[in-house]
C-alpha cells in the first residue's frame, strides 16, 4: 500500500516539453494575427530547453522511474537530442513554405511539439502502455497536420487513409500486446525478458502475439507489404508536413523497435529474425521498383523510404549489438538525407506553385549551381554511392547480415538499391544536362540557406569521416543493452 | 453448471449475435444499436469478472455519449450502401480465404490448453467491503500516473486538432459580438432628440 512518490528528474525534458507547448498555444492566442513569429520562436526555444535539459542529464547509467514506465538511458538521450534536432531543422525549412500557404498558425507548431513529445515518450518508455500511448500520441498529431489544410481535397483524402490505416495498425499492435501479456503476465518491458528467459510463458501464444506487434510496427515504419499508406500520404499532405513525417518519426520508430523488439521480446528472436527478413526483402523489391515508374517526386521519395526502411531492418536481422548499431547509424543517415531532399522541393516551391513533379529538377543547375550540387549530393548519397553516409550507412547494414550469416540477403540488397541507383540518377540528369522550364530565381531566406549547405556537407563530410558517428551509434547500444 | 455460468453464456451468446450483426446489417442505424446491446452484453460480461467500475463506466461513456453520437452522426449522413458495397463481391473468395485462415490460426491457440482453466484459474472472489473503484483510482494516481497523464495530454491533443481542423472564420458570418453587447451603454443605442412641445390647435 505504501507509495514512494517517483522522481520527476529523469522526466525534466518531457515535462519542460508539455508545459511549453501550453505556453505556445496560450501566446499565440495572445499575440493575434500579425505575430505569427512569436509561436515559431518559441517552439525553437522549447526545443533548445528540451535539448539543454537532456544535455544536462546525460549520464551513462540507466535509470527508471514512475514505476518503471519511464527509462532513461544513454540511447534514449541520444534518439531524443537527434528529435530535437531534425524538428528544429524542419521548422526552419518549413517556415516560408507555410506562411506562404497561410499554414503559420499555432496550431500547426503545437501540434507538432505535442507529435515531438510523443516521440520523447516513444523513444523512453518501458512499458506497454507508455510506449502505445507515445505511438498514439505522435500518429494523432501527425494526421491532424496533414488534414491542416482543409480545403485541399488531396490532403483531405491522405489523412483519411492515413487515420484508418493507422487506426487498423495500432489495433493490431494492441491485440499483439495482449496476446504478449496473457502469456507472460507483465507489461513491463524488462520483466518481459525475464519471464520469457524463464520459460514460464507460453511459446505459442508469445508467437501470435509477436506476428502482431510486428504487422502494427511495420505498418507504422511503412514496410511492405504494409506500405500502401505512404505513398498516398506523402503525396497528399503539405510538403512542410511530409518533411516532418519523413524525418523525425523515424528516429522514433527506431526507438521503438528496439524497445520492444530488442529489449522486451530480445529472447524471441529467432523468431522474429524470420519475420524481418521477409519484410526487408519485400520492402527493397517494392520500394525500389515501383519508384522508378513515378512522376511525383513526393510519391518517387515515399516509395523510396519504402525502400529504405527495408534496409533499416535488415540492420536489426543480426540481432546483435553491431547490427543495431549499424541501423541507427542507418536511421540517422536517412534522416539527414530525407531532410535535405525535402527542403530541396520546398526551395523550388514559391507562393502559388508547388513544385511536386520530378520535370520541376530540370536544369536546376543553370537556375543556381550551389543548389543543385547540394541535390547532387542528397542523391547520391540516396542512391549509395561512395563517398556519401548514405554508401557508408548501407556498408555498415550489409557487415551486419553478411556477419550473421545471411550472405544471399546482402546479395538481394545490393542488387535491389543497384535497380533503386536509377532513379535517382536521373534527378541529377534533369539536374545537370536538361535545359530550365522557368528561369525563376531561387531566394532562400539566409537561415535556410546556411542549413541546406550545412546539411549538404554534411551528408558528404559524414560520409568520409563515419567513425566518430559509427562510434558514438555504438557507444549509445552498448551502453543502452 | 452453477448460476454464473448459465449467466455467462447467455451474455456471451448475445454479444457474439450481437457482433455479427453489427457488420451484416444492412442498415447503419441498425449496426449503431446492435453495437450498443454489444456493449451493455460486454457489461455485464465484466460485472461477472468483478470490475463493476469498468462495467459501468463502458456503459456510461460508451453507450451513453459515444454511441448516442455516433448514432447522431449515421441519421445525419446519407450514406448509400450500394454504392459502399459495390466491388465487394468481386474480392469476396479472396477476402474470405484470408480471413479464414487467420480466424483459423488465431482460434488453434486462443481454443483449446492455452487459456484453460488448469492455465489460467479463476481468480479468488474478493470480500464485499472491497471496492474496485478505489483501487482502480490509487492505481492510477500512483503506479500508472504518468500514462494517466500522458492519456491526458492525448485527449488535448484531440481538442486541439478537432478546433484547428473546424473552426472557420468566415467574414460574411452574422453573429453576436456579447462583448460588444455588455459594454454597449446608453448613449449608443438611445437618442434623446430636444423637439419643440406641440401645442393643442
Amino acid at each position: 500500500m505504501n507509495f514512494i512518490p517517483p522522481d520527476f528528474a529523469p522526466a525534466s525534458s518531457e515535462i519542460f516539453m508539455l508545459i511549453m507547448v501550453c505556453v505556445v498555444m496560450l501566446a499565440d492566442l495572445t499575440a493575434g494575427e500579425n505575430r505569427r513569429y512569436v509561436a515559431y520562436l518559441l517552439t525553437q526555444v522549447t526545443l533548445l530547453g528540451c535539448a539543454l535539459l537532456t544535455f544536462l542529464s546525460f549520464s551513462t547509467e540507466t535509470s527508471q522511474t514512475f514505476s518503471g514506465m519511464y527509462v532513461d538511458d544513454t540511447m534514449a538521450d541520444m534518439l531524443k537530442l537527434m528529435v530535437y534536432g531534425t524538428v528544429s531543422a524542419v521548422l526552419i525549412y518549413s517556415h516560408a513554405y507555410i506562411s506562404d500557404r497561410g499554414m503559420l498558425k499555432g496550431e500547426f507548431f503545437s501540434l507538432i511539439l505535442f507529435a515531438t513529445l510523443g516521440m520523447m515518450v516513444m523513444i523512453s518508455a518501458s512499458h506497454f502502455l507508455t510506449l502505445y500511448i507515445g505511438l498514439e500520441l505522435l500518429s494523432l498529431s501527425l494526421y491532424a497536420l496533414v488534414a491542416l489544410r482543409r480545403d485541399s481535397v488531396m490532403a483531405t483524402e491522405a489523412a483519411m487513409k492515413f487515420f484508418v490505416l493507422g487506426a487498423l495498425a495500432s489495433g493490431f499492435l494492441l491485440y499483439g500486446m495482449s496476446m504478449v501479456y496473457g502469456a507472460t503476465g507483465t507489461l513491463q518491458v524488462s520483466q518481459l525478458a525475464q519471464v520469457i528467459q524463464s520459460e514460464a510463458s507460453n511459446k505459442e501464444v508469445l508467437v501470435i502475439g509477436l506476428v502482431f506487434i510486428v504487422a502494427g510496427i511495420s505498418f507504422k515504419l511503412s514496410a511492405a507489404p504494409f506500405h500502401m499508406w505512404a505513398p498516398d500520404v506523402y503525396q497528399g499532405a503539405p510538403t512542410a508536413v511530409t518533411l516532418f513525417i519523413g524525418s523525425a518519426p523515424k528516429l522514433a520508430a527506431f526507438g521503438f523497435v528496439m524497445r520492444l523488439l530488442v529489449e522486451g521480446l530480445g529472447e524471441m528472436a529467432a523468431d522474429w529474425q524470420g519475420m524481418l527478413v521477409i519484410l526487408a526483402v519485400m520492402s527493397m523489391a517494392i520500394g525500389n521498383i515501383a519508384a522508378i515508374a513515378q512522376t511525383n517526386i513526393k510519391r518517387m521519395l515515399a516509395y523510396s523510404t519504402i525502400s529504405h526502411m527495408g534496409f533499416l531492418l535488415l540492420g536489426f536481422i543480426s540481432a546483435d549489438a553491431n547490427g543495431y548499431s549499424a541501423a541507427l547509424f542507418y536511421v540517422i543517415a536517412y534522416v539527414l538525407m530525407t531532410l535535405g531532399t525535402f527542403a530541396m522541393i520546398m526551395l523550388l516551391c514559391r507562393s502559388g506553385f508547388e513544385a511536386e513533379n520530378i520535370s520541376d529538377f530540370k536544369g536546376l543547375s543553370k537556375r543556381n549551381t550551389w543548389y543543385a550540387f547540394i541535390a547532387l549530393l542528397l542523391m547520391l548519397s540516396l542512391a549509395g554511392i561512395p563517398p556519401m553516409i548514405g554508401f557508408y550507412a548501407k556498408l555498415a547494414v550489409l557487415q551486419a547480415v553478411v556477419n550473421a550469416g545471411y550472405v544471399w540477403l546482402a546479395v538481394a540488397a545490393v542488387l535491389f538499391s543497384l535497380i533503386g541507383a536509377f532513379y535517382y540518377l536521373r534527378i541529377i540528369k534533369l539536374m545537370y544536362f536538361d535545359e530550365p522550364e522557368t528561369d525563376e530565381p531561387i531566394l532562400p531566406n539566409s537561415d535556410v540557406k546556411i542549413l541546406l549547405s550545412a546539411n549538404g556537407l554534411a551528408i558528404l563530410a559524414l560520409g568520409i569521416f563515419p567513425q566518430a558517428l559509427m562510434g558514438l551509434s555504438l557507444y549509445a547500444i552498448q551502453n543502452s543493452m | 453448471m452453477n448460476f454464473q455460468d448459465i449467466i455467462f453464456y447467455i451474455f456471451a451468446a448475445i454479444l457474439v449475435a450481437s457482433a455479427l450483426g453489427v457488420i451484416t446489417a444492412r442498415n447503419p442505424v441498425y449496426s449503431a444499436l446492435l453495437l450498443v446491446l454489444a456493449f451493455v452484453t460486454c457489461a455485464g460480461l465484466w460485472l461477472l469478472l468483478e470490475a463493476e467500475f469498468l462495467a459501468i463506466t463502458l456503459v456510461l461513456v460508451y453507450v451513453g455519449a459515444v454511441m448516442v453520437l455516433f448514432l447522431f452522426v449515421v441519421m445525419m449522413l446519407d450514406i448509400n450502401l450500394d454504392q459502399l458495397r459495390e466491388g465487394f463481391w468481386r474480392w469476396f473468395p479472396f477476402g474470405a480465404i484470408i480471413a479464414l485462415v487467420m480466424v483459423a490460426e488465431i482460434a488453434m491457440v486462443l481454443m483449446g490448453k492455452h487459456f484453460g482453466l488448469e492455465e489460467m484459474p479463476t481468480p479468488e472472489p474478493q470480500a464485499a467491503d472491497y471496492s474496485n473503484t478505489k483501487e482502480l483510482g490509487r492505481l492510477i494516481y500512483t503506479e500508472y500516473v504518468y500514462a494517466f497523464e500522458l492519456a491526458a495530454v492525448l485527449l488535448l491533443v484531440a481538442m486541439v486538432a478537432a478546433i484547428a481542423l473546424t473552426l472557420r472564420h468566415r467574414e460574411d458570418k452574422k453573429s453576436p459580438n456579447p462583448s460588444r453587447q455588455v459594454k454597449v451603454r446608453k448613449e449608443d443605442r438611445i437618442r434623446v432628440v430636444a423637439m419643440p412641445s406641440e401645442k393643442k390647435e
